[in-house]
This record gives C-alpha cells, structure tokens and sequence, in this order.
C-alpha cells in the first residue's frame, strides 16, 4: 500500500528526513514513535503534501502511484487521510457543509455521484457515534469553540466519514484525557480492516495499549533507526531512548 | 503544486470580468458636458413639469459651487464633468406590455446577466424593474401590486403618475446640498425606481431593480426613492453587473429611504460594477449616496450589501434614527481585489430616545487592492439611552493589500452604551492545507472560507440574492491568496 523508499525532506534549508524507508501492507498498523525533533510530525506533513516541504531524494508510492507527484486534494481523494494534531478552526463554516464538501469531492473522484441528503444525514448519525458525538455537531461550525478533545474525536468523525485507506494519526493523543483517550483509541479500532492501514505517530506507550500495533518504529535524526513489535513500545516506556541515541552513535 | 506565489498570481490575473460584453442597441444621446441647457434638454426628453426642472436647476447652481471631496482614502482621477454625457436613451424605447416585445438584444443581455424575467417571475415571485442605461424597459407585477396600492415604477413613471408624492419626498432625506455627488445626481438624474407602501400593507415579494451601465462615457445617474407608510413593510433589492470599459464610467447614484411609524424598510444590495482589469484599467467609480429616515416610532432601517465590484467605491449607507424606539441596521461585505479601492461604512446618527444601531461590517482585501471602512456613529443630546454595537472586520488575502479601519464616535448624550470591536486576519494556509487535506480543492476552500467569514452579513440577505452572493464572492476571489 505505501512505500517509503530513503526519503529525504527539508524545511527551507534545515534537512529533517534524512534516508527514511518504511513499507506499510494493507490493514496493517504501524505506530512511530521518537524523541522530539526526530522528524514525526514532518513525515506526516510530507506524506499529505504540505508545501512548506521539500522532498529533495527518494520515493514514496502509494497504491503503486508516486504520491510526490500528486496535489495535496489528490493524495485526499485517493485515500489518505491525516488526523491532524492541531485541527484548525475554520469559523463560519458548519461542519456538515464542510464534509458536504469534502465527500462530494472524494465521491466525483471516484465517479460516484453524490451522496443524497438523507443518506448524508444518515450516515453522520451513524459515524459521530463511534467517538460518541452524535448530535452535538450538526450546527458547530469546523472546530470553532471546540475543546482539545473534542477537536481530536472531531478528526476521527472525519476520518469515519471520508473512509480512506492510509490514515495517519499525528500525535492524536496530545491533550487528551483517559476518558477521551479511551473514545477516540475506541474510534480507531472499530475503523481498522484489512483494508485500512494506519501510521500512528505518538510519544507515549499509553496510546499503544488502546491502538495495538503490529509494528513498531523509532524515528531518530530523521530515519528509522530501529523496528519491532509492540514490546518494543513497552521497553522505550521503560528504558527511555537514550540506549537507542547510543546504538546510533556507536555504529 | 496547488499554491506558488507566481502561478496565484496568474490565476488571479488571468481571471476576466465575466459580465464584461456589450449591447448594441442605439442610443439617443445627449451632447457631451454639462450646463443649464444640458439640464433643461434632460427635463425636455422626460417631459417633466417646470417644479422639477427649477429643483434640477437649483441643484445645479448649489453643486458648481461644490467642489469634490478628498478625504476618502481612494487615489483616482478625478472625472472630467465636461467630458461625460449625462443622457442616453436605448432608442427604440418600446412600451411593453409583456416582456416577450422586448428587444433580441436586449434580452440576450438579459439572459447573459442571468437574469430571465419570466423565470424570476414564475419561480420566485419578484417583481423586477430592469434599468438598461437610464431608462426603464421592462416592469413586471405591477398589477399585483397596484391591488394592493403599492406604487412601484421608474422614477420618471412616478414623476408624471404621482407627482405630489414624489414632490413631497424628493430630496427630504439627502437634500441637495448634502454632498459634491448628491448635489450633480439631482441636477442630471435620468431614471431610477420609486416605491411607496400604503399603511398598513406588508409587501408580499422582494421587489427588485436590476442597473446597468450600458453606453460609453455615459455616466449613470440613479435615483431611488422608497416610502414605507406607518406599520407597513417592504424589502427591495438592487443588483448590478456593467460591460467591460477602457474609460472610466461615473455612477453617482441617490437612494432614500424614508419610514414611517411601526413601518420597516430593507434594502439589500449586491454590487458587482466592472471593477477595471487586472492592472487597474478602466473600472466603474462608485460614488453613491444612500440614506434611510426613521420617521417615525418604532420604525426600522436595514441595509445589507455584498460589495465586490468598481474600480474605485466611495459609499456609505446612513440611517438617521429620528423616531424615538427606532432601529438601524448596516450588514455590510466589501471585496476588493487587483487594483480596486473601497471607502465604505455607514452612519448611524441617533436622535430618538432609546434608538439602536448595530454595524456588522467584513471587509476582504486581495491582489494590490485598498479596502477601508469608514463609520460614523453619532448620539446626539436627544436621543435618551441609545445604544451601538460596531463590528468591523478584516480579512487579507495577500501581503500586498491593505485594509483600514476608520470608526468615528461622537457622543453627546451620556445614557448612551457605544461598543465596538474590530479584528483583521489573514487568511490562514493552515485553514486552506486543512481543506485540501480532506479532498476539497483550493478555490472551494476559499470561497468556503470566506463564506464562512461573512457568513453573518449573507445571512441577511433574501433568499434569492444569498446564492447569487456567495458566488460573487467565490467569483472575486478566485486564485487569490498569496
């Protein structure tokens, strides 16, 4: 589903990713986790096509197309969905006309005529209750007004709506309560399929016990220095990332 | 990818006029420039009684003694008066009785507008008085109206068939003394709409005036005159798109607005003048003066306007809250993009014990484009316990534009409550990568985001205009952040 091939990236002249490969198969879920100022958060920016990036070596493809190539909608309409960690507020604008919106594009993409009122309607009624906010949407504006979790079980309703096929969470635990945590871990899963793959960006273990992993990775210096299983999670937890810095070093 | 600097700035540049053609329909027109024969011949051509041609005379002695304001914050030149002619007459003025004797080529300028007249009348029941230049064509609902004895015509209609109407109100709430462009419109003033609305009946449709700019050099000079007898109610909307120009084209129009006791007049604009090309050629220089009297008690004023055209707009929609308990309202969308320039606002001046004003004001500023609002909010000594809530917001699309604010506030009465606020934001990428992120492409993710940010003006507007609204602004923007 995706591939990630020695991905170099850059922030104006500041190299973050620096040869990062990563291979996700359909269904599967990948959690990324790493100290700060690895280079998390800008591999999810780079995978939905931030333009403040700049790819300058490697390949990403996605579905066997070069995701590079595609315009940040495009990379949307084919089924990549990105929860974002700071959901921004778009005031004036109701959340029902913005996913209107969103589904009538991802719908002509796919040459599926849209979706009629009643079944939309249907729908939202049915998806806001995976991260229990049915009923408190239909006359909010996008995220005007929200608190932090609400904004964050807000990107899942989405994610449930726009049903992609690579969902990346970046760092949706931040902020979150354990009440909240629970909703929006809960969300997820009831999302996973064999289909559906997730890349999971996050700091902490906690996250991992509700969203269980098949794989996991550590980002460091802008690659992926050290791959494993869920019990790797458990021993960061524990050991902190000092021994991998020095494995690093060491080699 | 989507949104580099310089392909914006194509997209943006690339974007033409869309109303921009012209009609070719002969013209009767007057001789360039301007004097007392010029005036008298205008009179002649509408055969108007002498009351009327000595108030145009008496406004043309006060207006040479005028000399054009300076204090807006616009730089344009200045309009040669000597150069423009202040007549035009599309020549074969038919007298219709249904609108399929229309002229072809008139129609299909209809059409190309959008605006098919059966199909507004059918569908949403509005009664239209479609003003090509400077006379009336077309009107439609009339007996409908008359029934109810709703007087809705052209103003030169109104002139000949209710004269001591038009005689009593004509020039009452902006006299012609009131300002430079007030004072020409009432010497030259060639057509226009009048609406009275008996006591006590509550107009059953939107009614509605279409404008359009039509000859070369012609400059247009509308007047509009709209009486709301006690506890009646009217809305009226007035909408207009011109051909595209290389010369500057002048509109200086008059709109007054007079309420009676209990009785409640809206009045909705959306303003979509050719605004000159993309480096600031050509374009309509906007000069309107629009006022509404609260007359009487409890009466009411509301002016709504979406404002995305003209090279230049100098504009300011007042009401003057005379009738203790009356209300005022200013709703306002101002768009500028490329090279336009806006100085609009309003002025709300209490005079009325326990009047109230509100001022809800978005102005969106694109391209090299300068938008400012100007307002005035006055309480003078009689007016017990007014109140005011300003809200002037900004909205920039680019690094190159400006937006100002100027509000003025003078108060003489200290049971007065005044509150303002203002911001002024850029549009955010983050906002418009958020859209993108979930499908929505980039000039659907402005036109939802700007959408959103007037939301609270377009929500004011009638039905039939707050679709055609949201496209305009859709349209205006397009390509236009940077």
């Amino acid at each position: 589903m995706l591939s990630i091939k020695n991905l170099h990236a850059r922030v104006e002249e500041k190299e973050i990713l620096k040869g990062l490969s990563l291979e996700v198969k359909p269904g599967e879920v990948h959690a990324i986790m790493g100290p700060n100022g690895s280079g998390k958060s800008t591999l999810a920016s780079v995978l939905a096509g931030r333009e403040d990036f700049e790819v300058t070596e490697g390949s990403v493809t996605f579905n066997g197309n070069d995701l590079l190539e595609m315009a940040a909608e495009e990379r949307a309409r084919e089924g990549v969905f990105l929860a974002f960690q700071y959901p921004v507020e778009i005031p004036g604008v109701s959340n029902m006309n913005f996913l209107k919106a969103a589904i009538g594009e991802i719908r002509k993409h796919k040459g599926l005529d849209p979706l009629a009122a009643k079944d939309f309607l249907q729908l939202v009624k049915e998806k806001s209750k995976l991260v229990e906010l049915d009923g408190q949407l239909t006359n909010r504006s996008v995220n005007e007004g929200f608190s932090g979790g609400e904004k964050k079980r807000n990107e899942i309703f989405q994610m449930a709506m726009l049903e992609p096929t690579l969902c990346i969470l970046d760092e949706t635990d931040s902020g979150l309560d354990i009440d909240a945590l629970r909703i929006v871990s809960n969300g997820v899963n009831a999302l996973r399929s064999p289909e559906r793959s997730f890349v999971v960006i996050t700091h902490y273990q906690r996250l991992l016990d509700h969203i269980v992993p098949d794989f996991v990775h550590v980002l460091y210096k802008g690659r992926i220095v050290k791959s494993g299983t869920k019990e790797l999670a458990l021993e960061l937890e524990e050991r902190g990332y000092d021994w991998i810095k020095e494995e690093v070093e060491s080699v | 990818m989507a949104y580099e600097g310089d392909e914006l700035l194509d997209s943006v540049t690339s974007k033409e006029y869309e109303f921009g053609f012209t009609t070719n329909i002969e013209s009767d027109k007057a001789p360039i420039g301007l004097n007392e024969d010029i005036i008298r011949l205008i009179s002649s051509k509408k055969n108007e009684p002498d009351w009327l041609l000595q108030w145009r005379l008496e406004a043309f002695a006060i207006w040479q003694k005028m000399t054009e304001p300076n204090w807006a914050h616009v730089k344009y030149k200045k309009p040669d008066f000597q150069a423009i002619s202040y007549y035009s007459a599309p020549k074969s003025k038919p007298k219709l009785n249904s609108l399929d004797e229309l002229d072809p080529e008139m129609r299909k300028t209809m059409e190309k507008l959008g605006i098919s007249l059966e199909e507004q009348k059918r569908l949403s029941g509005v009664a239209v008085d479609f003003v090509m230049d400077s006379v009336s064509v077309a009107t439609s609902f009339k007996d409908k109206l008359a029934e109810l004895g709703i007087i809705f015509c052209s103003m030169s209609e109104a002139v000949k068939e209710h004269p001591e109407l038009i005689k009593k109100y004509l020039g009452t709430v902006i006299p012609r003394t009131d300002n430079f462009y007030a004072a020409l419109n009432s010497a030259v003033f060639t057509d226009g709409s009048f609406c009275y609305i008996p006591k006590g009946v509550k107009c059953p449709m939107e009614l509605s005036t279409y404008f359009r700019i039509n000859e070369a050099n012609t400059g247009q000079f509308e007047r509009t005159l709209v009486v709301a007898d006690e506890s009646s109610y009217v809305s009226y909307l007035e909408g207009c798109t011109a051909p595209m120009r290389d010369e500057n084209q002048l509109h200086a129009a008059v709109v007054e607005l007079i309420a009676m006791d209990n009785a409640e007049i809206k009045y909705s604009t959306v303003q979509n003048w050719y605004p000159g090309d993309k480096d600031g050629n050509g374009g309509v220089f906007n000069f309107v003066t629009k006022r509404g009297m609260c007359e009487g008690i409890n009466s009411k004023i509301s002016w709504t306007q979406v404002e995305t055209g003209s090279a230049v707009t100098w504009k300011y929609p007042s009401c003057v809250l005379k009738g203790d308990n009356s209300v005022g309202e200013f709703y306002s969308v101002a768009v500028t993009n490329n090279y336009q320039q806006a100085d609009t606002g309003t002025k709300m001046i209490h005079l009325g014990k326990n009047t109230s004003s509100t001022i809800i004001s978005k102005g969106i500023s694109a391209g090299k484009s300068q938008n400012s609002y100007r307002g005035l909010v006055q309480i003078n000594k009689s007016a017990q316990n007014a109140r005011n809530f300003s809200q002037c917001d900004s909205l920039l699309m680019s690094d190159r534009c400006g937006a100002h604010t100027f509000p003025y506030i003078e108060v003489k009465n200290n049971t007065a409550k005044v509150e303002h606020e203002a911001t002024t934001s850029k549009i955010g990428e983050d906002q418009i990568f958020y859209c993108l992120q979930r499908g929505i492409d980039q000039e659907q993710a402005i036109s939802l985001i700007v959408n959103g940010y007037a939301k609270e003006v377009l929500n004011k507007l009638p039905m039939e205009f707050a679709v055609e609204a949201q496209k305009l602004l859709a349209i205006s923007l397009e390509g236009s952040v940077g």
